[in-house]
């Protein structure tokens, strides 16, 4: 099996390209943003690789039991996977009230928007509302 | 083996995501690749990483996801072409990480570096220290306390910082840029 | 807001045990896989089955967006606040070898309590996202 010996990280690098490749490549902001969870995915995976250890337990301490696998890795992910739900609810958050204000979230559709914005200064239809309650 | 079918078919549900042209049809496999990935998870000995996953990749984030598309819609659907310069970059960089790996040591032996630090320190220790027969749950409260105490702020942060941008019901004034 | 009958009767007969659920791998991780995080995640999961089947108005009369606002900051002031007590007992921050008579004691209060201030504010902060993004989604 010795060929198999990295398959994990090869896995672990598709997913990874995968969710690169949405994240500069497709325009849409949504899917930039689940990419960069796939990428996310990928990283946590890897990691939780590193801390295996062939013919062991779960590093819950049992009679009887020879060899742990790593806890540390598990420690590390298990926090970073709450964590990565929050921030990515902020960039979702974002996402939504850049939808709210310019009606579009695509990412080339923005940056057009954003040259009209700079031709038609000073005065536009895009005035920050948000001063005012 | 039945890790490795489960490898193949995450890689596989990756591309699936990335080929899809309904931004609806990626969330649910993100959420998808999430459970396959908790399933993962749990053969690599990590229950409690499993746990975690199941719950909130498939779970909650999913949920998320598809709240933000419901405020989002209507979304156009992405046009099936190739991006070939970012294709480019993706796959040397994807080529540079898997050349990488061959100097990796081999997955899941015992005698891997990784395995030869702290790690041991805390499954020797954590009976006699700590008295917790869940070493996960001793670390993460005990020996990292400081660390969880960090990650625990940002949670907090995050959840803040959503409510500052979108925390109060629409106003009506903001409602005429909606097409 | 239809009424959707066999979702609702699901609802109500599921919601008590993901509570239930939540509170086991709250207070049994210690022992079995579990703890705070993952506690916090499934509350929420049971208050957001309750959110999307019976709406925002009716989980809002049980769990008001101020009081999770609360619970949010608790949490975080509670690990904090154990570390703080360490401190006062003459050990160095979150070092709970000191909080009882001996080290292993103090070792099983100290983690009760973290892992109960991470719990709560993972919860609070949770269900606070899935209130902001359903209201938006709402009128939308």
């Amino acid at each position: 099996m010795s060929w198999l010996a990295h398959f994990n990280y090869w896995a672990v690098i598709v997913v990874m390209m995968t969710g690169l490749y949405m994240a500069i490549a497709q325009s849409d902001l949504m899917r930039k943003l689940i990419g960069i969870t796939l990428l996310q995915t990928a990283v946590f995976f890897l990691y939780i690789s590193f801390g295996f250890v062939r013919n062991a337990q779960v590093p819950i301490l049992t009679e009887g039991a020879e060899r742990y696998s790593n806890p540390l890795p598990h420690v590390l992910i298990l926090t970073a996977i709450v964590v990565g739900v929050a921030t990515t609810a902020l960039g979702l958050a974002l996402v939504v009230r850049i939808r709210e204000r310019y009606g579009s979230i695509d990412e080339a559709e923005l940056a057009s928007l954003a040259d009209e914005v700079e031709d038609l200064e000073p005065h536009h239809d895009f005035d920050d509302q948000d001063e005012h309650p | 083996m039945i890790s490795l079918l489960l490898l193949l078919f995450l890689a596989i549900t990756a591309i699936a995501i990335v080929r899809s042209r309904d931004t609806l049809t990626a969330v649910m496999l993100t959420g998808l690749s999430s459970l396959i990935s908790a399933c993962l998870f749990l053969l690599l000995d990590a229950a409690d990483v499993a746990f975690t996953e199941a719950a909130v990749g498939a779970g909650i984030s999913t949920l998320l996801m598809l709240a933000a598309l419901h405020a989002v819609a209507p979304v156009r659907p992405q046009p099936r072409r190739v991006a070939w310069p970012a294709l480019i970059v993706v796959l040397l960089c994807g080529g540079l990480l898997a050349y990488g790996t061959l100097d990796l040591p081999p997955f899941g032996a015992a005698e891997n570096p990784v395995h030869q630090h702290v790690g041991n320190h805390y499954l020797e220790q954590t009976e006699r220290e700590i008295g917790v027969p869940n070493v996960v749950t001793a670390v993460l409260a005990s020996y990292r306390g400081f660390d969880t105490l960090g990650e625990v702020v940002v949670v907090f942060t995050a959840g803040l910082a959503v409510l500052l941008l979108i925390g109060r019901p629409r106003r009506k004034d903001e409602e005429r840029d909606a097409r | 807001m239809k009424s959707h009958l066999i979702l609702s009767i699901v609802a109500k007969f599921l919601i008590p045990l993901v509570l239930l659920f939540a509170f086991y791998v709250q207070f049994h991780g210690d022992f079995g896989p579990g703890g705070g995080f993952q506690a916090g995640v499934i509350f929420a999961a049971a208050v957001i089955l309750h959110l999307l089947v019976f709406g925002h108005a009716a989980t809002e009369h049980f769990i008001p967006t101020a009081v999770l606002k609360i619970g949010a900051a608790l949490g975080v002031l509670i690990y904090a606040g154990v570390g703080v007590a360490s401190l006062l007992a003459g050990g160095r921050y979150l070092d709970y070898d000191v909080l009882a008579d001996n080290a292993v004691a103090g070792q099983h209060l100290g983690i009760l309590l973290v892992e109960a201030g991470v719990g709560i504010t993972v919860a609070a902060v949770m269900i606070l996202l899935a209130y902001s993004f359903q209201q938006r989604g709402h009128d939308a």
